[in-house]
């Protein structure tokens, strides 16, 4: 009798945890679904090609998020970080036009500098939370309106606009695929691949777990708190670096508009994904289907004519609530 | 300390006296608008700098005092010092929002300054004495026509529009209404928010929706860029398809000089205003002729042939 009563209780944890688990892969399923329905066109090999390379951006920023979230903390920065790294590797490319000429090592000195810059900016946010003892989200909401009118004010108000001789070197890197598969949703899977083994294969990502569910006991247990949490923002400040690599060559420009709410997004992307917002629980996996699910609402409701174009924003907030709904509510329990 | 003091007082007084002197025999003319945070605004404020330059260097008894301010309260403010502090005889006035701003700059009037405002218009009638604007419905109507003289009966086409505002209203309607009994198709028409980036992604997916479309109205210039690099993508950028955008982007013109075909016109929404508005302003207190009134400034066409005179290559738009 109790052994039945432990079995049941047993299944019954497992199909929640499923559901948990497969939750947001379900309501991409959906999603598509309802997007195929309405036009057939959705299922297109170009669409899909689009999806996929127009997710990465958002994809890889917010695996970069999964970790600063799951460590308790929060980044508000990262969309005018991505603005101010593409204004600043567009100058830097220009202006090295004169020594290298448009080569291809002009570009690779515009990445690299992208690179340093992101780890930077992820390591003063990171410094300011730890050892500054302010909260993140207003040491991020500060860094927010920095980067943000710096961008403005790099371009001086307009727009900065990559040079048209390095355009045709830096191209491809948007635009080519390998394999099949646009460079972009290469790199979404390699950060993908390297986040899921650094969250779950390391005692890196036991720690970030770890500080996220408690910091005092993290600290008592010997974790170097502070470290690891400025870590979780370099490694986001790098993700942003990398989404800047392959933004830059899509429109070859920046301004104060570029990157405008991707913070928002990417935090939703994460939690729809089934991380926890006040820390302690991380998925890389859902994170990826959370920032599939995102694009996929614009990309459906380009995609029709049903629905006033005033109400886009209703659409997406819905579908990210309910997503989340689905997967937090004790569907068990409402059973009994 | 003494020596300090009285040095202030000494500063003070020749300021003081300087500044009388300033009062009595110059023309002061305030310029208040809002901090330029796109690329169309710092292309007006480039311009009106540029104004500022060129005026005062015509007319030494000119003074033209720029002032850009980052939100409506800030402009109020603004205006307050322009009155207290310059002792302004006139102003020309870019309002950051219209009912925010209609109090602050009839007291501006109140103190006995000539108004000029530009481009949005305020709550209450009557206050200006200039009324310098472009023309939204009249670049929805260029654009139709262009449109209509290039497509045919039966032809598809798609719409970007801009940020949903009274603005983006005006130009869509007046376009809807120019190509009404042509017989062109709209396909679909959705927000693209007057960015590069959304113009993309929306064109993108208005191309794997869509396997015929004719040609797209971008409306604006940043849309366009968007939309000419998704056809590009796709490799739909030839056939005569053809894009129409707006405003008047100086990389747009300079393409246009160069013969583009794929984007062979555009349609002007004067980012030099303010500048316009400056001129007549002065010229309410240098020219022999009347000058109040509303000057709506034309969309106009630009195409090759007269594309060079809108081309500002230093200008950040």
């Amino acid at each position: 009798m109790s052994e039945t009563k432990t079995l049941e209780s047993d299944q019954k944890k497992r199909l929640k945890l499923d559901l948990k688990a497969f939750g947001p892969a379900l309501a991409l399923l959906v999603l598509c679904i309802i997007g195929y329905s309405l036009n057939p066109a959705f299922l297109g090999e170009g669409n899909i090609t689009n999806l996929l390379t127009r997710s990465a951006f958002i994809g890889i920023i917010a695996v970069g998020a999964t970790f600063v979230i799951t460590a308790g903390g929060i980044d508000l920065s990262v969309g005018s970080m991505a603005a101010v790294i593409s204004g600043i590797m567009i100058i830097i490319m220009n202006n090295l036009i004169d020594t290298f000429g448009a080569s291809l090592s002009t570009v690779l000195i515009g990445c690299v500098f992208s690179i340093i810059l992101g780890l930077g900016a992820g390591w003063i946010n990171g410094m300011l939370t730890t050892r500054g003892k302010i909260e993140a989200f207003i040491v991020t909401l500060g860094t927010m309106g920095i980067y943000r009118s710096l961008v403005t004010y790099f371009a001086d108000g307009g727009t900065l606009s990559l040079s048209f001789e390095l355009r045709d070197i830096y191209r491809p890197v948007y635009y080519e695929s390998f394999a099949g598969l646009p460079i972009p949703v290469w790199v979404f899977m390699g950060v993908s691949i390297a986040g899921w083994v650094l969250l779950n294969r390391t005692a890196f990502g036991r720690y970030c777990t770890a500080i996220g569910s408690s910091e005092s006991v993290a600290k008592y247990s010997a974790v170097n708190v502070d470290k690891i949490k400025t870590l979780t923002y370099v490694i986001q400040g790098f993700c942003v670096a990398l989404a800047t690599i392959i933004y830059v060559p899509r429109l070859g420009s920046a301004s104060a508009s570029t990157g405008v709410l991707w913070e928002l997004e990417a935090i939703a992307a994460v939690i729809i994904g089934g991380t926890v917002l006040k820390g302690g629980y991380g998925r890389i996996g859902g994170t990826i289907f959370g920032a599939l699910i995102l694009t996929t609402i614009g990309n459906i409701l380009n995609f029709t004519d049903l629905i006033s174009n005033y109400l886009n924003g209703t659409m997406q907030g819905l579908i990210i609530i309910i997503a989340v709904w689905l997967q937090r509510a004790d569907w068990s329990k409402k059973k009994k | 300390m003494f020596n300090k003091s009285i040095l202030a007082l000494a500063l003070g007084t020749a300021l003081a006296v300087t500044g009388i002197a300033k009062a009595d025999d110059k023309i002061k003319i305030g310029v208040s608008y809002p901090t330029p945070t796109h690329a169309w605004a710092a292309g007006m404020n480039w311009h009106a700098e540029q104004a500022e330059k060129r005026l005062e260097a015509l007319y030494p008894d000119i003074d033209l005092i720029l002032v850009n301010s980052p939100d409506p309260a800030s402009q109020a403010s603004a205006l307050e010092d322009m009155v207290s502090v310059n002792k302004i005889d006139a102003l020309v006035v870019l309002p950051f929002e219209s009912d925010p701003l209609t109090d602050p700059v009839l007291n501006v009037k109140k103190s006995g300054a000539f108004i000029t405002v530009v481009d949005r218009g305020l709550s209450q009638e009557g206050i200006e004495d200039i009324y310098v604007a472009g023309n939204n419905p009249e670049l929805g109507r260029v654009s139709a026509e262009y449109m209509s003289g290039r497509l045919k009966s039966g032809d598809n086409i798609v719409i970007l529009r801009g940020i949903p505002t009274t603005i983006d209203n005006e130009r869509f309607d007046a376009f809807m209404a120019g190509i009404e009994g042509t017989g062109i198709n709209v396909l679909d028409h959705k927000h693209a928010n007057w960015n590069r980036d959304d113009g993309f992604e929306v064109m993108q997916d208005f191309l794997s929706r869509f396997p015929d479309i004719d040609a797209v109205w971008a409306q604006d210039d940043d849309i366009a860029i968007g939309v000419v690099a998704a056809l590009k993508q796709a490799g739909r950028d030839g056939d005569g398809m053809f894009v129409v955008g707006g405003a008047g982007m100086k990389e747009t013109i300079k393409s246009i000089m160069e013969g583009n075909e794929l984007q062979p016109i555009d349609v002007l929404y004067p980012p030099a205003m303010l500048a316009t508005a400056m001129d007549v302003t002065v010229a309410a207190f240098k020219s022999n002729g009347p000058v109040a009134g509303r000057y709506i400034l034309g969309a106009t066409l630009i195409d090759q042939s007269n594309a060079a005179q809108f081309y500002f290559p230093d200008s950040p738009f």
